[in-house]
This record gives structure tokens, sequence and C-alpha cells, in this order.
């Protein structure tokens, strides 16, 4: 999957095969582009003409409209196909799906699917450049660098830093990316969580596993809580949400226990209450809405640069030179 | 009837009579004839020179799904017979997660005559444990037997009522027949895809752990003991597992087992990259549990190297990796991996690697032949051990092309495979 002359290669399906240099090359073409949605016209020309289809096969709101944003303050042309209401339900399989949009002259596709490894199947079959968007429990790479900016805005680096994931790391794409971005760039991590929600072997990565959050507030720099998908509770992984949010839910009065200045993260969308409480979700802990704000930038850097788009002249791209 | 038959100068290897010797092989009338240095051509007869060759009884794989009735675009009963005689065995037990289900003698009826009508290998049909496998109710065990049942199994909805499963053990006595058990506990196998472990836990796969298998093993071991019924433990697949089974055959309980070849090559880890030709169910485990499945088919543990051919239709495996269906086809290339990697390793020697693939198998499941003894039927694989090829699977005359051993470079092979005196298949040059 590597395309030679392009810094990241063709696809973006996963952080875990991204080295600390590809990682560090998606953040630092970030920066330039935050800049152009402060703007009163949000828009630059780098990716004119590029068709993009955002193929969602699971409901998404806010990484869907985040990519949409993105791509259309790059001027690309974008079509939206959803689970719902596409040849999707109507029993066409992934490959079929992908080959009659190939046919149709695509530059790229950002896909979200809900079995692991979709999206580098995809990758795999059409030459359009494909941008995993969450696949199954595997990967959400996007979200990970999002949340690795939000981290160096405020601390100025991410190495060093002790992050810890809270919750269902077993389902979650986002612990996994996280976990295997803030690695490479040098972070120590931790996850914390029921152990009906820690994947087996997950300390095999180099992770240190918490089973309690008082002890993972006492070492964290940074709490990244996942979302707790309500079914979980259904299928027998945990008693009740009300438990959950007693032992594990991130409340004020738990991180006023913190040592240190304390950041906390959220994906979103949040179950206030569950595993977040609204005390710390509005206080001043909380980086929610700069992650949402980064979002859009990170994804504007991932297309520029899958797109072809060379690092160093994202500053000059965003002025609206061709590139 | 056609003529007889003479292998001539061959490496004889038959281990039902501890037979390892250069010698010339008689089949005539269907039967072997004789065994012997020097034997006359009779009139007629054909002369095979395996100067050179390995001549063993007639290989038998006792697991695989032929998918007819039901799921013909992946397999039909003629398909597989023929892709068992080109991998070099002339007898095959067929497994009855069909649609619909062979619960039934008429079931166990068409199997044995398109298998007749395939001409190729010999097709033993194997009956369901419950009507429909559904776990609910036993099926005409009797019947079946009757109709030439060789076995009964719900492989591929493996039985979860222990009650079910004990009554089957002892129903069964009365013909004499293995129950054939897919050992897993669906509940801790749970939305698992594969091996529970690191592997899964990086790619966020949901992992099936060896307790899932393990526990039914024992369960069997222990409803086996309590019947006195036979028990078969299909492609074991995990290092507790095995030792269950030896620790259970020292006690005198009635069990054999299997193991499959890529329980005995791969692990989990080929399963990186999401590759749906490495899903199979039991999953690729560990190294540790692979090398416990080489420890325990060299020490006659796990009776039987039997392949699981389980074919799917391209588009099938042609998906996401939880969504694509488990298995992966063996007939062709069981015995080039058993050659190449199991005794090639020097795990086994050969004449163990032919036991577990002739005497094993059909003592496991009382069938005729699996031996040159005079008299038997006259099933005799012929194979070339220093044959080098190459596993192409567009080549394969199974219906399927979902292998793991694509392009893998493999050594040795089944140059002549002959049922009943006639050479069903050759290799050629």
């Amino acid at each position: 999957m590597n395309e030679p002359g392009t810094p990241l290669g063709k696809d973006l399906v996963g952080l875990e095969s991204l080295s600390a240099e590809q990682i560090l090359t998606i953040l630092n073409t970030a920066e330039p582009f935050k800049e152009i949605s402060e703007r009163r016209i949000k828009k630059v020309p780098v990716l004119r003409g590029n068709t993009i289809v955002n193929l969602f096969f699971e409901a998404s709101t806010r990484t869907r409209v985040s990519f949409e944003f993105a791509e259309k303050r790059l001027s690309a042309d974008t079509v939206n196909i959803a689970s719902s209401g596409s040849s999707v339900v109507k029993g066409e399989n992934l490959v079929d799906t992908a080959r009659n949009l190939e046919a149709m002259r695509i530059d790229m596709v950002v896909i979200r699917h809900g079995s692991s490894g979709a999206a580098k199947f995809l990758a795999e079959r059409i030459p359009s450049n494909v941008i995993n968007a969450g696949d199954g429990s595997h990967e959400h790479p996007t979200q990970a660098l999002l949340d690795m900016l939000t981290i160096r805005d405020h601390f100025g680096k991410i190495e060093g830093l002790r992050v810890c994931l809270v919750g269902d790391i077993l389902h979650s794409r986002v612990a996994r990316s996280n976990i295997f971005g803030l690695l490479a760039l040098g972070a120590e991590v931790a996850v914390c969580g029921p152990k009906t929600l820690l994947p087996l072997g997950i300390a095999e990565l180099g992770v240190t596993v918490f089973s309690r959050i008082e002890e993972a507030i006492q070492w964290a720099d940074v709490l990244n809580v996942l979302r707790l998908q309500l079914e979980r509770m259904e299928a027998g992984f945990l008693p009740s949400l009300r438990e959950y949010n007693q032992v594990w839910g991130v409340s004020r009065a738990k991180i006023e226990q913190a040592p240190k200045d304390l950041l906390v993260l959220h994906p979103g969308p949040m179950n206030r209450g569950v595993e977040i409480d609204s005390d710390v979700a509005d206080g001043p802990h909380a980086m929610i809405l700069q992650q949402v704000t980064n979002g859009v930038a990170v994804r504007m850097a991932v297309l520029y640069l899958l797109s072809g788009g060379a690092p160093d002249t994202a500053e000059a791209a965003k002025g609206g030179a061709e590139v | 009837m056609s003529g007889p038959l003479l292998i001539r100068g061959g490496r004889v290897i038959d281990p039902s009579q501890s037979i390892d010797a250069v010698q010339d092989v008689l089949v005539k009338d269907g039967v072997i004839a004789e065994v012997g240095k020097g034997i006359d051509p009779p009139k007629r007869a054909r002369e095979i020179d395996a100067g050179g060759l390995v001549v063993t009884p007639g290989l038998i794989d006792v697991h695989v799904h032929l998918r007819e009735p039901g799921g013909e675009h992946k397999e039909t009963i003629a398909t597989g017979a023929r892709a068992a005689v080109a991998g070099g065995f002339t007898a095959v037990c067929a497994m009855p997660n069909t649609d619909p289900v062979v619960d039934d003698p008429a079931g166990v009826g068409f199997v044995l005559a398109q298998g007749l009508a395939a001409g190729a290998a010999r097709v033993y049909p194997m009956g369901a444990i419950s009507v429909g496998q559904e776990g609910k109710q036993l099926a005409a065990i009797g019947e079946m037997y009757e109709a030439g049942a060789v076995g009964i199994t719900d492989d591929g909805n493996p039985v979860m009522d222990s009650g079910l499963m004990r009554k089957a053990l002892e129903y069964a006595q009365a013909f004499d027949i293995p129950v054939a058990d897919h050992p897993e506990d669906l509940g801790l196998s749970g939305a698992g895809v594969m091996n529970e472990g690191l592997v899964a836990t990086k790619l966020g796969l949901h992992g099936k752990p060896n307790a899932a298998e393990d526990v039914h093993i024992v369960r069997d071991l222990l409803l086996a003991e309590l019947t006195e019924g036979h028990i078969h433990l299909q492609h074991v697949s995990t290092a507790y597992g095995v030792e269950a089974i030896r620790q259970a055959k020292a006690r005198g309980v009635r069990v054999t087992a299997e193991a499959s070849p890529h329980h005995l090559i791969l692990t989990d880890e080929r399963v990186e990259g999401f590759d749906t030709d490495a899903k199979m169910n039991p999953p690729l485990r560990s190294l540790e549990d692979r090398e416990a499945v080489r420890e325990g088919l060299s020490d006659r543990t796990l009776d039987v190297f039997a392949t699981d051919h389980a074919p799917h239709h391209y588009d099938e495996k042609e998906q996401a990796f939880a969504d694509a269906p488990n298995g992966i086809i063996g007939l062709e290339t069981a015995l080039g991996l058993g050659l190449t990697y199991v005794v090639g390793e020097g795990l086994i020697d050969l004449p163990t690697l032919i036991h577990r693939m002739s005497i094993g198998p059909a003592q496991a499941f009382g069938l005729p032949g699996g031996t040159l003894a005079v008299g038997s039927p006259g099933d005799v694989t012929i194979i070339d051990p220093e044959r080098a090829w190459t596993v192409d699977r567009d080549s394969f005359l199974s219906k399927s092309r979902n292998t793991p051993f694509h392009g893998w470079e493999l050594k040795g092979r089944a140059v002549y495979t002959i049922v009943g005196g006639v050479a069903v298949w050759e290799a050629g040059a």
C-alpha cells in the first residue's frame, strides 16, 4: 500500500503501520490547516476537482461531518453514502459497492464499517486513496491523531506524557489507534476499565493496566475517556450503568484527587452520567470541543498528504496555491 | 471390474502390518491379493513401476465437508471425491452439516449414491447426532447406520446440551460407531472469530479462548468415561486439550482424536493482515498450542491426520474478516504439507504419518481399508516423496480456492491413487 513519493503511502488504514515520523508529519501538517477554519471564507483550492466518497456503513454524525467539512474546506467534491438509503442495505457487499464507486472515477474513499479490517480490505482492492474512519474494533486513526494533536497543543509535546484510556478497551477502535500512535511517539500508555472490557494480551502491547480509576488518576497526565456503548450491559459485560458510573465514571470528585494538571479527553458522543459526569465534561479539565475543532484540521492534513501534497508546502497550499 | 494391477518395486509402508520394505503389491478383483517380493504378473495385469516411490494403504480423511446437498456452489460430492484422489485419499468421511442436514437414512443414501456415481474416492457418510443438528432430539441414528453412516456428528453446530451428548454416546454403542464432536462451548466463544490473544487484541478482532475448546474436550472425555461410549474429538487445537486426551487414553477412555494440517503448521500470527483464508474453527492458535498438537500426533494421543476440508466460494471469503465464513480446503494439500512439514521437520517419521492417514483413521471409524492385508479393499496410494511442487489453487480439482497455502513450495505428493484396484488418479510426469 505504500506509494513512493507520498509521505503516508496510498491509504491511511491505521496508526499501527505508521512510523513516529509519519505521525508527526500529519500533526505538523495539521497546524497550518487549523487557521483555515478560523477564516471568514473557509475554503482553499487544494483538492479542487477531486471526488471523495464518504462511505459510512455505520451511523456516524461527528466523524462524517468532520470529514465533510475537511473535504469541503479543501474544495473537494464530496458524496455521502450512508448505510440506510443505499444499496448497502439491499445486500450488496462491500466489494461491489466499492467497485461501483470506483467505476465512477473517484479519487478517495473515507470508509466506516462495522468489521475490523474492512478499510484495509477496501484499500487492497481499489486504486483510490482509502481513509479509515473506523473499522470495527480495529482502528480509528484520525480520531487518535486529533486526540494527540489536542494533547500536544496543551502540553507542547507527546513524548514522556502519561495517557490513560478509560473504559471499553475491548470494543474500542479509538483505544487501539491511540495506543499505537502514542507508543510510537514515546508516550507512556495505560488502560483502565472492568476486566470484562479489557482484551486479553493488552499488556503485551506495552501498556500499563489499571483496574480502578483512582489509580489511573494518580498516574496520568491525560485521561481519554471512551464512550460506553449502552448495549454492553445487555450483553452481560457489566451489571449496570449506575455501577459503571460509580466505579469507572470520571467525576469531579475523583479528578480532584489528581496530583497534577490532568487533561480529560472524550471522543464523543458522550453518555453524561455514565462514563463521564457533566461537571467534568463542562469543566476546566475537558478538552472535548478542542478535540472536535482539531478533528477538522487533522483530517484536512490527512486528505492533503494522501492526495500527494508535500508537508513543507502545506503553508503555501492553504494560501491558495495549486498543489 | 478391471484387470489385475501389479505395483512393482516400491517402498511398501503398511503400518497396520508393520511393513516397511521394498516389495510388490498385487491388487486383483478389487482387493489386495498379495504383498511380497518378486510377484509374477498375472495375465493382462497392468504394471506400475514404483521404483523410488512409496506404496501405502489408501489414505483416509475422516473429516471433509463436501457441501452437497445445498452448497453445490462451494463443492459437490463429485468434485470433492476427485479432489480427494488428487490429494492421495482413497476414502473420505463426509460431514452431515449440509442443507438439508443429513439426519435420516434418505440423506445417508443420497451421499452414498453421489459418492458411488463420482467414481473417485470412496465417500462414507456421517449422520447428524441431533435432528437438524439443532441439539434437541436424537436423529435416526440406527436407521442412518443401517443405511451406511459410519459415525455421527453435529460438526458445524456442536452439541451444547451435555445431557443430549451423553445420550448420543450411550445410544450409538448399539451400532459401534463413534460420536464425533467439534468441541466448542459456544458461550465461551461468544463473538470470537479468531484465537484470543495478542494478535486478536491488535487487530481488534474478538477472540475465542482455548478454554472454549478445552471445556468441551473435558466434558466429552468425562461423558465417554461415564457411558463407555466412543468419542472422537475433531481437529484438536489446544495444548490443554491434547494433554487431557493423553490422560484419558491412559485411563482407558474410548477416545480417538484428530490433528489438522493447519494446526500443525500455522499459528494465529497468520491472521495478521486479516486474511480470511486463515479463518477457521477452531482457530489457528499459539505456538505453544501448535507444538502440543505436533507432540500429540507424534505420540498417538491424536490418532488421525484429518483435513477438515471446508470449501467456500471465493466471494464468500472475499469479505471483511469477521463476516467471512470459517474453514479452508485441505484435500489437495494435506499430504504434501504432512510430508514437507510434519515429516520433513522431523516431528514424526514417514511410517508414523502414514499410520495417522491410513490405519489410524480406519480404526477410529471402523472403516474397511487403511491396510494392505490380503483381502482388504484394493485401495493403494503411491507417493513420490521427492516430487517438488508448488501449491497452485487455480489447478485444484476442488471447486473452491480457500487455502492459506497457495504458492507454498512442497516436497512429496501422491502420484497414483488406486481405489478398488483401479488407478482413479495419476499425477503424470
